[in-house]
């Protein structure tokens, strides 16, 4: 199962990166993680959000390049080695992970959030196994 | 459809007409305008040395120099009381540049622009949006007055209140836009924001451009936004000749027909002043024939394009100059390359996931100069590779057209600023 995640281009500029939360709070957009990479010109700002829809139009509405991408989230246990076996059983099969970044939502719970150009095949994987990924509605009422 | 029978006339006719208008204009300006007498003295040269159109060359040049030197009337060959209009340049360096018309000056005027409106496919049935802002710049009044003669319907609009413009359009079904391409482009751009899709919902066929230069990129980007069904064309003129319709496209968009009963058109090398030969690239120099206020002789345009003598498709005889390739004083020099600005823009046009927009800045950096290009990114991705092949794709590009490295900075739509007249998309900061 995977979630939305809410994409932003932002130039390397002085306050641009305020900008696109200014306008996030502006309507009411609740954000559970955040990923910034950059180069030396520009970076893309990844957000997991409780509503990444109405995230994406507020964001193009002012101005921004700004889409949705499908991610999947997976609760790993809080124990180590947990991150290690669940990225064990997707590369067995020759998964690839384009990037990822940690979710917590209080208590022991903590997920990861990755991206990754086999994303049917990731799933399924995830679901032989009995491991939990978070959905949209999931990541709604964590906010 | 050819407005007028002197776009198909033979060579010999043509020939015929303008040296008799030439041999007239030059002994009326010897007459009349001391600055004029004095040149062609300097030049030892009296008006009767003009037996041929080879002898034109040997006339001396004027420029935007001579006009500001002897602002505002003293290259006018009538007294003030016979002019009907003044037009003035809008003179950002320098004292504005001012143009008068006498009657038979703007039935001239009107004649010209009907024409080039004609082979753009306008026709009576037409209602045209004039997206040229009125005032002191000749580029609205010239095409109203034009195509009010072919009995259009005129929706005078000018520029500005982007919204509004849509609005009428829709609401009086506007057929026929005239603008600058790049105020085209953003009308479209403001349409789609208010949820009118230019293709579909608007009933616009015909552009008519100007001003600006387009390029084969630029035409190919109003078709994306207005529909491939539209027919684009451009126009050229500038208000020291006259304003609009020294010359324009017909429906087959391959050079712009010069009104050659009334200019004639020379290409020189810009260094050197010497004439070249047809189909040569170079500066288009332009003797007003048949002007009674303010006819100039062997004007520098500083506009860079080639000419052609050969018959069009379309069935006129008309010599035509290619669409422009740049302005001689608009040439940057970078690291001892000379780029047009218009070649920058070709790169920017043809990389997918770009907008049309794009800022040119040139700066000095110790001894070198440094060029960076900023360009909107159209479509949205969060995938770093897609943008590094994006910026990459203008970069290679650019090497390969201009021999030069140019630093590529992505920016979110609508980041660069839009244009109403002619568009400013270069910076060059080695001045100050």
């Amino acid at each position: 199962m995977t979630a939305k995640q809410l994409s932003v281009f932002i130039e390397n500029r002085q306050g641009r990166l305020g900008e696109v939360l200014h306008v996030l709070k502006e309507h009411n957009i609740n954000i559970l993680s955040t990923s910034l990479a950059d180069t030396t010109e520009y970076g893309l700002l990844r957000l997991i959000v409780n509503d990444p829809e109405a995230g994406r139009d507020a964001l193009i509405d002012a101005g921004f390049s700004s889409m949705l991408a499908d991610v999947l989230i997976i609760k790993v246990p809080h124990v180590a080695g947990g991150l290690q076996n669940v990225l064990e059983l997707i590369a067995e099969k020759n998964v690839s992970v384009e990037y990822m970044y940690g979710l917590t939502a209080g208590g022991n719970d903590a997920s990861i959030v990755i991206k990754t150009n086999e994303l049917p095949l990731a799933t399924e994987i995830l679901a032989k196994a009995g491991i939990t990924t978070l959905t949209y509605e999931d990541i709604a009422k964590m906010a | 459809m050819i407005f007028a029978k002197e776009e198909t006339l033979s060579r010999a006719e043509i020939e015929k007409i303008q040296l008799e208008r030439l041999k007239e204009t030059v002994a009326r300006v010897y007459e009349k305008v001391p600055p004029y007498r004095k040149k062609m003295e300097d030049a030892g040269l009296r008006p009767e040395d003009i037996r041929s159109l080879s002898d034109l060359s040997r006339l001396p040049f004027v420029t935007k120099q001579d006009l500001r030197d002897n602002y505002p009337f003293g290259l006018f060959a009538v007294p003030k009381e016979e002019l009907l209009r003044i037009h003035a340049s809008s003179g950002t360096t320098g004292k504005p540049t001012v143009v008068g018309y006498t009657k038979g000056d703007m039935d001239v005027w009107t004649e010209c622009v009907s024409r080039i409106a004609c082979a753009g496919g306008a026709t009576s049935k037409d209602v045209a949006q004039i997206c040229f802002g009125y005032g002191m710049f000749t580029g609205a009044l010239g095409l109203h007055y034009g195509l009010e003669n072919i009995g259009a319907t005129i929706v005078p609009s000018s520029t500005g209140n982007s919204e509004k413009q849509i609005m009428f359009m829709k609401d009086f079904g506007t057929t026929l836009l005239v603008a600058t391409p790049s105020y085209a482009l953003r009308l479209a751009e403001v349409a789609r924001g208010m949820g009118v899709d230019p293709k579909t919902d608007l009933n616009v066929k015909i552009g008519l451009v100007g001003s600006e230069l387009l390029t084969d990129a630029m035409r190919d980007e109003m078709h994306k936004w207005w529909g491939d069904d539209m027919l684009v064309t451009s126009n050229y003129g500038m208000s020291e000749l006259m304003g609009p319709g020294v010359s324009g496209e017909c429906e087959y968009m391959d050079g712009m027909h010069i009104n050659e009963d009334f200019f004639i058109p020379e290409i020189i090398d810009p260094e050197t002043g010497e004439v070249l030969p047809e189909g040569e690239w170079g500066e288009l120099v332009i003797t007003c024939i048949k002007k009674e206020a303010l006819p100039l002789i062997r004007y520098r345009t500083k506009d860079i394009t080639r000419l052609t003598y050969e018959k069009c498709k379309c069935g006129r005889t008309t010599c035509r100059m290619a669409n422009l390739s740049g302005r001689s004083d608009d040439m940057l020099k970078i690291r001892g390359v000379n780029v047009f600005p218009s070649q920058i823009e070709e790169v920017v046009l043809s990389v997918e996931g770009l907008g049309p927009h794009y800022e040119i800045i040139v700066e000095r950096e110790g001894y070198s100069d440094k060029l960076t290009i900023r360009v909107e990114l159209a479509q949205a991705t969060d995938s770093f590779g897609v943008l590094e092949r994006i910026s990459g794709a203008v970069k290679n590009k650019l090497r390969v057209v201009l021999g030069l490295d140019a630093k590529i900075m992505l920016e979110s739509p609508n980041t660069l600023a839009r244009f109403e007249g002619k568009a400013k998309r270069v910076r060059d900061l080695r001045l100050k």
